[in-house]
């Protein structure tokens, strides 16, 4: 039925039909439904693998999905929590729904807009990149970011950080993070403190008034416990190691959760679409750092904890790994991991006033990626030359 | 030769419709053509005209560049058409075969008398020199050139390929006279790689005057640039030359008896093939003799393997290097929500993206892309294919940039087309590799 229907409609956008230029755009979401009857070319491999780009993305998003879901239960119990509610099960994952779905209408209305724009423009297909960058946006922005930022954030992410560089596959940085680290540089009054990690509490505190006309029970539960931990340790900050690692916690949507993340750490490495060498090499970087700093005597925090914690996890597992802004190379992606969990870690030792580490120590990694690669490579080079000349 | 060089990167597809080991026809020629577009970078001259009556033997067309390099029809008969296609370049030219099979006799001197100048003038006038080829770019060998070496390749791990045990188990003799007779056009020696696990029970065993490699290991395992890769890899400014083995065997035919006899046996092969088994056939074998073999509707007819041959048509012709027809049916069709679906349990995939226990059946695969072309994203199921020293990623985007100096680093040198296949099959975005390594050597070839 739906065949026949996209059959109907062919002429209109093929060349030649009426809506010819919007050609990028049926092809989008026709492939969407159907796996296209293209067949191989001449001077090509006449048989091909059945895998496809949009196998391996929707691959991510499912490995996405326990965070999400996770993460939309802990919006509602975290602010039930804050505001001292009574609230159920299905009124805590209520609440949470109701704050993230505008996000991702957001984040993909703005995203894929743009992307198709741009594919239409350059007469390409669409590229399916962008479902991933804008399923990970929402999990990793405060809740209550308000849209136009994000909007904006978003803009900034796909066409900056992505399409002048020629599109999917040609990013330097990861884009999700990009739109993050363009809220926390640009308004940095909505992306730091306490507050903004509790669904509805920054409001709550700016009015003066406590939402629901009750008291704020106890504001300072609400903050992450990072902040507090990478001074005092995890017990000042009210919480605990299982805490951190079921996730029960403020934060970000997506990150608080080590068991969600763990799930989706094993399906990606189970299917072998994200890279066990940057996930394990990250691991052991920042458990190198965080061993340094516990004899050091920088902090009491064991470092196992510091895996726990904050965004590492997440970014560890779903951003560092982005095949087309980390190391190329499989020797590169060792040195490119294990920098990263050790930047990341450093930054929490020495930095209190910035303890989220993880973010830019991503970036910094996405910069130097290249650079790592080149000399993995070159290598490789000086060996053909040798080579050459022992002959 | 003790210890086998373990090949682990690569993949042996899984595709249906292997040949069963037994010759089920042997063709008579009828209609035969010889396809100067089966040589890479040839200009060719034409010799003859439509009318012509010729021998095996007789030569057809010459290298317009070196002149005594001559092309010859593999049966006697008379010339029945020049094909041309745009800007009247020579495509084919047939050969309506007479089915006397009379054969041009050229007297043979004793081979260990020849130096290499002499064996060279021998192949060359006699039309087998193509059967030899060079790396650096898969070209046919410079008869000027001093190659290094002369590597053969005795296994044959390319899908559905034909098992040389099987199909050159007659002709042990006429590869030994072929080896020998290679042997004096090069000081390196000739070098025969073999299949690691049936080489004790070979009859290839025997041969002498050659040097044995032994390797295991998936497919491109079998890939004589491969194992050239392993042996010993081709530098800047060095050549060597390959010869695949059914061409060894010609040669030596040529050098025992004196005439051109391109007679082989082939696979005809693949999902798409009725009986799929072996045909005992002339060079250059018009598939309309073949068709009893084809199954019915929308096929696709391939010169070679699944991976680097060339689609020829029900109408087409053997190529000069194959000894495989493999056939496929069309993909043309949709599929919906392919990729979405948990199980595809009639498409083979070597990720893990799909549940690995699928891995075990063989597949009715066809043409279908399953997917569209999108950038380079995946950076690490290359390098999987490709059990070579190589970085497959960085030699691509060189090849796309055109930057010769960064090709030549990488190792450009080291690989034709038909080692990157894995690769292209294998690639999520679905981008045509092999063409832009074949754009990479071409613009070698054009700047060097």
């Amino acid at each position: 039925m739906a065949k026949n229907f996209f059959d109907k409609i062919r002429p209109t956008f093929s060349k030649g039909g009426k809506l010819a230029w919007l050609h990028s755009s049926f092809d989008a979401f026709e492939t969407f439904f159907f796996v296209p009857n293209r067949v191989t070319r001449k001077g090509c491999t006449h048989v091909k693998d059945c895998i496809d780009l949009k196998r391996l993305l929707i691959i991510v998003v499912i490995a996405l999905v326990p965070s999400l879901l996770f993460g939309i239960w802990n919006l509602g119990y975290q602010h039930s929590r804050v505001f001292g509610l009574d609230w159920g099960f299905w009124q805590m994952v209520w609440y949470g729904f109701v704050k993230i779905i505008p996000l991702y209408l957001v984040s993909y209305i703005v995203g894929l807009g743009i992307e198709f724009a741009s594919a239409q423009m350059k007469g390409h297909e669409v590229s399916e990149g962008y479902l991933v960058s804008g399923f990970i946006i929402p999990l990793i922005v405060p809740v209550d970011v308000p849209w136009w930022m994000l909007a904006l954030a978003v803009a900034f992410a796909v066409i900056i950080g992505k399409e002048v560089f020629g599109g999917t596959g040609m990013n330097i940085w990861n884009p999700a993070l990009l739109a993050r680290a363009f809220l926390f540089f640009s308004y940095p009054s909505k992306m730091s403190g306490d507050a903004i990690w509790v669904g509805g509490l920054s409001k709550a505190l700016a009015g003066g008034t406590p939402w629901k006309g009750g008291e704020v029970v106890d504001a300072i539960s609400g903050a992450t416990p990072l902040s507090h931990a990478s001074l005092d340790g995890l017990s000042a900050a009210g919480t605990s190691a299982w805490n951190l690692f079921l996730g029960n916690v403020p934060g970000a949507v997506g990150e608080t959760s080590v068991i969600a993340i763990l799930i989706g750490a094993l399906l990606l490495m189970g299917t072998g679409v994200a890279s066990w060498k940057i996930m394990c090499s990250s691991v052991l970087g920042a458990l190198f750092v965080g061993w340094l700093g516990n004899i050091g005597g920088v902090t009491d925090i064991p470092c196992w904890e510091m895996l726990l914690m904050g965004g590492f996890a997440f970014g560890t597992v779903f951003m560092a790994t982005d095949p087309v802004t980390s190391a190329q190379t499989e020797t590169g992606k060792w040195i490119y991991g294990f920098l990263i969990g050790a930047l990341c870690i450093t930054v929490r030792l020495f930095n209190p006033g910035y303890p989220e580490g993880m973010m830019l120590a991503i970036l910094l990694m996405n910069t130097f990626a290249p650079l790592i690669d080149h000399y993995v490579v070159n290598a490789n080079i000086q060996r053909r030359i040798k080579r050459a000349k022992t002959v | 030769m003790s210890n086998p060089i373990r090949l682990k990167k690569g993949l042996n597809l899984p595709i249906a419709g292997a040949a069963l080991c037994e010759v089920t026809a042997r063709v008579a020629p009828d209609l035969v053509a010889v396809k100067p577009t089966d040589f890479r970078g040839l200009v060719p001259r034409l010799l003859v005209k439509e009318g012509d009556s010729v021998k095996a033997g007789t030569p057809l067309f010459a290298d317009k560049k070196y002149t005594t390099m001559v092309f010859c029809s593999p049966v006697s008969g008379t010339v029945d058409a020049v094909i041309r296609g745009e800007k009247r370049k020579l495509l084919e030219v047939r050969i309506k075969s007479d089915g006397k099979n009379e054969s041009v006799k050229v007297d043979i001197p004793k081979v260990s008398t020849l130096d290499k100048k002499g064996m060279t003038e021998l192949l060359l006038q006699c039309g087998l020199w193509p059967c030899i080829k060079q790396r650096p770019f898969g070209t046919i060998a410079d008869p000027e050139a001093e190659p290094k070496a002369i590597f053969i390749s005795g296994m044959n791990t390319a899908p559905l390929g034909a098992d040389y045990e099987f199909t050159l188990k007659n002709d042990v003799e006429a590869i030994q006279a072929g080896i020998d007779a290679l042997n004096r056009l090069t000081s390196g020696g000739v070098h025969l790689s073999m299949n690691a696990q049936s080489f004790a029970g070979s009859e290839f065993h025997k041969l002498t005057n050659v040097t044995f490699h032994e390797f295991t290991g998936p497919h491109p395992a079998g890939n004589v640039g491969v194992q050239i890769n392993h042996i010993s890899p081709i530098n800047k400014g060095e050549v060597v030359w390959t010869v695949s083995l059914p061409l060894v065997a010609v040669i030596g035919r040529f050098i025992r008896e004196g005439v051109y006899d391109t007679r082989r046996i082939i696979a005809v092969a693949g999902p798409a093939a009725v009986n799929p088994s072996y045909v005992e056939v002339m060079a250059g074998v018009g598939m309309k003799q073949l068709a009893p073999y084809f199954s019915d509707g929308d096929i696709r007819v391939i010169s070679g393997n699944v991976l680097t041959g060339e689609t020829v048509g029900r109408e087409g012709f053997l190529g000069f290097y194959d000894d495989l027809v493999s056939v496929l049916k069309e993909g043309d069709y949709y599929e919906m929500f392919g990729w979405i679906k948990p199980l595809r349990s009639k498409k083979f995939s070597v990720s893990f993206a799909y549940p690995a226990f699928l891995r075990r059946k063989k597949y009715n695969m066809d043409t279908n892309e399953n997917g569209g072309e999108r950038p380079f994203l995946m950076n690490d199921v290359y390098g999987k294919m490709l059990p070579m020293d190589i970085y497959p990623l960085y030699l691509f985007k060189a090849c796309l940039a055109g930057d010769l100096d960064k090709m030549e680093q990488l190792g450009i040198y080291e690989v034709i087309e038909e080692d990157v296949a894995l690769c292209e099959y294998v690639c999520p975005s679905k981008i045509e590799i092999q063409n832009i390594i074949r754009q990479g050597i071409d613009l070698m070839m054009k700047e060097m």
